[in-house]
């Protein structure tokens, strides 16, 4: 037996034995991470509602909760319809282009019926709920140039009555249309949900 | 007796070291003589690390990690259980004056030159502690499930969506849910009363280790350790204990004095240490119409919001607020000046120094505003400055001639301008006035760190005495 010591063969066995290991922990580290994504609980809690929109007034919105979240339906006045054009030269995103809906609700209205807004209340900026602001000539939101619309109190970003963000806003985009349905001829919305591609 | 319990502290030396460590880290480390009123707070923030964790174990027995009986256990801690409100606000409390006590100890830092060849690892720890500190107090806030916790996570974690590519998988695996919801608060809970308290108290062993290895400074910046007696220990250095243990105590009782006085009267701060809002229990459907974070976070908020969104992306908000905090890790090689101490160096630092607390104070204030424009615009200058001190530090904490200020001070004009150009620019005219006039305040910076320098003596350090002075 000899006294000499082969290092080159330690280092070899050392690095291959730390490799191994490293592999094993990176392994074994895999299934603590993925237990912070949602679970199948979770993610099974984005079930479509069902709301009945038949009490709901010219100049009214309502806020429905869906996967946890508020979702705005407006019932949109022609005054309202007509002054959506009236914005556009101040708007961020007018025709949506680096916004979120359905096609169905890539237009100018953002709506596939365009009485009626149906939209995610969520600020784009940092996820704030917006408060709708209809009248029209608001002093604190622009005086005569408000033609109603929405308002996040967080930080300051203001959206047309189509969700639409105005320049200035730290908001990038506008606001999120969610998937959604007609039923019942036209006296409820299904949300979440539509009818392969189409909202009626 | 004594001989019996010399006897027992010999069994217990021979097989661990409890008299080798008291001599080491208290009866004999030698400390400087001079410490001064500044010198508390280290001991008093390891004191309110001590107090949070009692006072957090005592409430775990109460709370309910439960998005439908989280708010109510906590009603019932403030109501029901027996002194279960002191408890309470000795921890919401606490957590505010744990803030304090460590702004306090940064600054007394920054003022002596703590961070300074050879505690560079001692402050690089010590800024990790503070960002520990900062998850801690970030998580623990959404426990209570009021409406400031929730809408208070929903944009902290909304950050974290902001960055390109991975941001909106990220955000959801933070929160375990497409929302912060249950999964959210309970996994909080988790960091919030283990994970994070296990790494603090690593972090702070870890700190004491290293201050106790290199030892500590002092208001004069002098090192100790070379002048020492035919004895070996430091002439002007006195042991720790029980010089310095019975000092501390004394500041030990006149903090807990005033912090009895805030528990006892004024537990909620006027709405500072603990926002009314948060009374409310969580609505998701509903924003409160003014939602800030806590004092202690918001020069980083107001930083955020002062930066204007580019690319439709908030991301470089983002950026600039994590810039600002991780900047602080890079102050030993930033600032290299050879004098340690505010009180022998250049005039200059020290009003750097002092114009540095009025934008992190101002900068505090403004987060907790709304954000009117001629506020935000008020941010988005002091942002500039708060980046400017540790900018232009690494200039003039060096020796440099004349050309090189001048350089500098006409790059960093061109660049202030520069960056307003695009803010300018379509901006209607009031926003436009409002640049128009506080774009003096970084000009006014520049010229008196950079200008001042080329044409007065205010560069210029004293000597350092080779003792301490008493």
């Amino acid at each position: 037996m000899s006294d000499s010591v082969d290092t080159s063969k330690r280092r070899f066995l050392t690095t291959l034995t730390s490799v191994t290991g490293g592999v094993a922990v990176a392994g074994v580290a895999y299934p603590f991470l993925a237990s912070m994504a949602p679970s199948a609980r979770a993610q099974a809690a984005g079930a479509p509602v069902e709301v009945d929109i038949s009490k709901l007034q010219p100049g009214e919105q309502m806020t429905i909760e869906w996967r946890k979240q508020p979702v705005w339906i407006v019932r949109r006045t022609e005054q309202n319809i007509a002054d959506l054009a009236r914005v556009t030269g101040s708007l961020v995103d007018p025709d949506s282009d680096s916004s979120i809906q359905p096609a169905y609700a890539k237009n100018a209205d953002r709506a596939a019926k365009n009485e009626y807004l149906v939209v995610l209340g969520i600020c784009t900026h940092l996820g704030c709920s917006p408060q709708y602001r209809p009248e029209v000539g608001a002093a604190d939101l622009g005086g005569k140039e408000w033609m109603g619309g929405f308002f996040c109190p967080c930080h300051g970003s203001r959206f047309d009555l189509a969700g639409r963000v105005f320049k200035g806003s730290p908001a990038p985009t506008n606001l999120k249309i969610p998937e959604y349905k007609f039923i019942n001829n036209g006296t409820a919305v299904v949300i979440g949900e539509d009818n392969k591609g189409a909202a009626v | 007796m004594t001989a019996k319990l010399q006897a027992l502290l010999g069994w217990v030396d021979a097989r661990y070291p409890l008299s080798k460590m008291w001599k080491e880290h208290l009866s004999e480390y030698y400390a400087p003589k001079n410490f001064n009123f500044w010198y508390y707070f280290g001991s008093l923030a390891l004191m309110v690390l001590v107090l949070q964790i009692v006072t957090g174990i005592f409430l775990t027995m109460n709370y309910k990690p439960d998005a439908t009986l989280a708010f109510a256990s906590v009603e019932g801690i403030m109501r029901d259980v027996n002194w279960g409100n002191l408890i309470r606000y000795m921890h919401s409390t606490g957590a505010s004056a744990f803030f304090i006590v460590v702004y306090l100890h940064m600054y007394r830092g920054l003022m002596y030159g703590s961070f300074k060849k050879p505690r560079e690892l001692i402050w690089i720890l010590g800024v990790f502690i503070y960002v520990a500190l900062m998850a801690e107090a970030f998580m623990g806030y959404l426990l209570p499930w009021g409406q400031m916790s929730y809408w208070g996570a929903q944009v902290i974690v909304n950050l974290f969506g902001a960055v390109p590519y991975i941001g909106n998988d990220l955000a959801v695996w933070i929160r375990g849910d497409f929302v912060v919801s249950d999964a959210t608060l309970n996994r909080f809970f988790a960091f919030h009363v283990i994970a994070v308290p296990l790494i603090l108290l690593v972090l702070v062993v870890m700190h004491i280790i290293a201050l106790h290895e290199v030892g500590s400074n002092n208001p004069d910046g002098v090192e100790i350790k070379k002048k020492k007696g035919a004895d070996g220990k430091p002439l002007d250095g006195i042991p720790f204990h029980p010089y310095y243990t019975v000092k501390d105590i004394v500041g030990v009782v006149v903090f807990l004095i005033g912090f009895c006085v805030i528990v006892f009267f004024a537990p909620e701060g006027g709405g500072i240490f603990l926002e009314g809002d948060n009374f409310i229990p969580a609505d998701p459907l509903k924003t409160p119409e003014h939602i800030k974070p806590l004092w202690y976070f918001t020069p980083f908020y107001a930083i955020l919001r002062a930066i204007p969104p580019m690319f439709s992306s908030q991301f470089p908000g983002v950026i600039a607020m994590g810039a600002a905090i991780v900047v602080l890790f890079f102050l030993p090689w930033i600032d290299r000046h050879a004098v340690k101490s505010i009180r022998y160096r250049e005039p200059l630092y020290t009003m750097a120094l002092m114009l540095f607390i009025i934008t992190f104070v101002m900068l505090a204030w403004l987060g907790m505003q709304p954000a009117l424009p001629h506020l935000s615009e008020l941010a988005f200058r002091f942002s500039e400055l708060y980046f400017a001190f540790f900018g232009i530090l690494a200039i003039y904490s060096q020796v440099r001639n004349k050309n090189i200020y001048m350089f500098w001070l006409v790059a960093l004009t061109v660049l202030i301008v520069a960056m307003d150009i695009p803010r300018y620019v379509g901006a209607n005219a009031d926003k436009q006035a409002l640049i128009r006039y506080s774009i003096f305040i970084p000009l006014f910076y520049l010229a008196a760190t950079l200008w001042l320098p080329m044409v007065t003596k205010w560069n210029q350090s004293k000597t350092v005495p080779d003792r301490v002075t008493t």
